[in-house]
């Protein structure tokens, strides 16, 4: 098996069709014992009682918001500089779910931000920056949507990806120096420096659960378009008339 | 090279100067915005006073941003753009040309326009200064990342909120280090740190933007 055997659209379907199933089944399972552990094994915290509890959606959601969008800059990356069809199009399939977790990340951040600061939003340095990794989204979305070719919408959502990419630890320290400066909220979310074992680890499952919800959809997603763009392609016929006959 | 920069920044400004009513929306535009905020927010001075920089910034953004839109969309529209590219001229010197003229034509007037608004404002005189020195710093950083927006859109419909939607958050350190400048000489503090960044990020933008957008340009006339 060599490096770019999944490259090939048809063989990315077939070998994700497979995975399908069991990265469901892990999310599903992650997510059950990393919310059950959240909600009813780790100790209710000093200050914040418990309200805190949101973290563990919160910030796994922060990190896949992040983690994705490098992701989808590098394999818009990938399928520009290579010309890979598949790379482009995981691209495509990851910026959706991008956005849903910085909605996620977001909308819960004001949801803990009222019973912990008094207030459903502060101008504060992260809350600012993952507001604008949202704008950021939405800027990928609406070109990608607007170009009806395929090749040129890919290769005009990697330009804006990538330069994106480039800029957000600019305008990260840039959000962070302005935060500094004005001296707003004086709010700081490192005030937990011991976190108890049992909220370490549904934390991390919780990340896991994520991930695994990530590929899934993703995966889901980028089955479509393949479907979508190789339409013509006898592979695809195949799968139809298979499907007819079965 | 620079023959082919000189001849379509001095067919820009000559295109323009054509039509000079053309050339003052953006300006006019930019005056419109800042005056309506006293009617919205009140007289107070001192409130007036505390908006001022970031309402100024913000205005010039929005000019900048609406006007960009259009950069290449005529030369698109008649087939200049492509008969440039299949002539073989270089995508690069094209987008450089063209941002530069954009500035010049409506970067340069807000730089111009923004001190009268300043006294206006109540600003003092040294912070009316900086704040024409850092939009001298940051108009050119607008007119680059609107380039890019713009080749990107070219050709699309509803091309000037998508390039509104594009860019303005890649403006944000701009935004952030201009009005900082000016908050820092009303406090009484050296400005010199907020200019360096704006200097560095108008240098990135420079060798950086030009490169997208011809990119950009390359990928919708092919």
């Amino acid at each position: 098996m060599k490096l770019f055997t999944f490259a090939a659209p048809s063989r990315f379907y077939r070998l994700s069709g497979r995975l399908l199933p069991w990265l469901w089944i892990a999310a599903a399972v992650l997510a059950y014992a990393g919310l059950y552990i959240g909600f009813f094994v780790a100790p209710t915290d000093a200050q914040q009682g418990e309200a805190y509890r949101i973290i563990f959606i919160h910030v796994p959601a922060a990190w896949m918001s992040m983690v994705i969008y490098l992701a989808m800059a590098g394999w818009a990356a990938v399928g520009w500089v290579l010309n890979a069809r598949m790379a482009s199009m995981l691209a495509r399939a990851l910026a959706p779910s991008g956005l849903v977790f910085t909605l996620i990340a977001l909308w819960t951040g004001a949801a803990w931000g009222k019973p912990a600061w008094g207030t459903w939003w502060v101008w504060d340095a992260r809350l600012t920056s993952e507001l604008i990794l949202l704008f950021l989204y939405l800027g990928y979305l609406a070109l990608t949507e607007a170009i009806d070719d395929p090749r040129r919408a890919d290769r005009a959502g990697a330009l804006v990806a990538i330069v994106g990419a480039i800029n957000v630890p600019v305008i990260y320290f840039s959000v962070r120096w302005w935060n500094t400066l004005h001296q707003g909220a004086s709010v700081s979310l490192t005030g937990a420096p011991t976190m108890a074992s049992a909220m370490l680890l549904a934390m991390l499952l919780m990340t896991f659960a994520f991930w695994a919800y990530a590929f899934a959809v993703v995966f889901m997603r980028a089955r479509a378009i393949v479907l979508e763009r190789e339409r013509d392609a006898a592979w695809v016929q195949g799968l139809t008339t298979m499907g007819h006959a079965a | 090279m620079r023959a082919l920069f000189v001849a379509l920044f001095m067919r820009d400004l000559r295109l323009t100067l054509r039509r000079p009513g053309e050339a003052l929306l953006p300006i006019g535009f930019f005056i419109v915005a800042v005056a309506l905020f006293p009617l919205g927010i009140g007289p107070e001075p001192q409130t007036l006073r505390t908006i001022a920089p970031g309402l100024m910034w913000v205005c010039a953004l929005l000019a900048t941003m609406l006007s960009v839109s259009q950069l290449y969309a005529a030369d698109h529209a008649d087939g200049t753009l492509d008969q440039l590219m299949l002539g073989g001229q270089s995508a690069l010197v094209v987008a450089a040309a063209r941002s530069a003229a954009h500035w010049v034509l409506t970067g340069l007037p807000l730089v111009i326009a923004a001190p009268l608004f300043g006294a206006m404002f109540g600003l003092a005189p040294a912070s009316i200064a900086m704040l024409a020195l850092t939009l001298l710093l940051g108009t050119p950083i607008l007119s680059l990342l609107g380039s890019v927006g713009a080749a990107l859109t070219l050709g699309l419909r509803s091309a000037g909120v998508l390039v509104i939607l594009i860019v303005l958050p890649l403006t944000v350190p701009a935004l952030i280090f201009g009005t900082g400048a000016v908050a820092a000489v009303e406090g009484g503090q050296s400005a010199a740190a907020h200019c360096s960044l704006l200097g560095a990020l108008l240098i990135f933008s420079v060798l950086t933007a030009p490169l997208a957008s011809a990119a950009a340009l390359r990928l919708a006339v092919e």
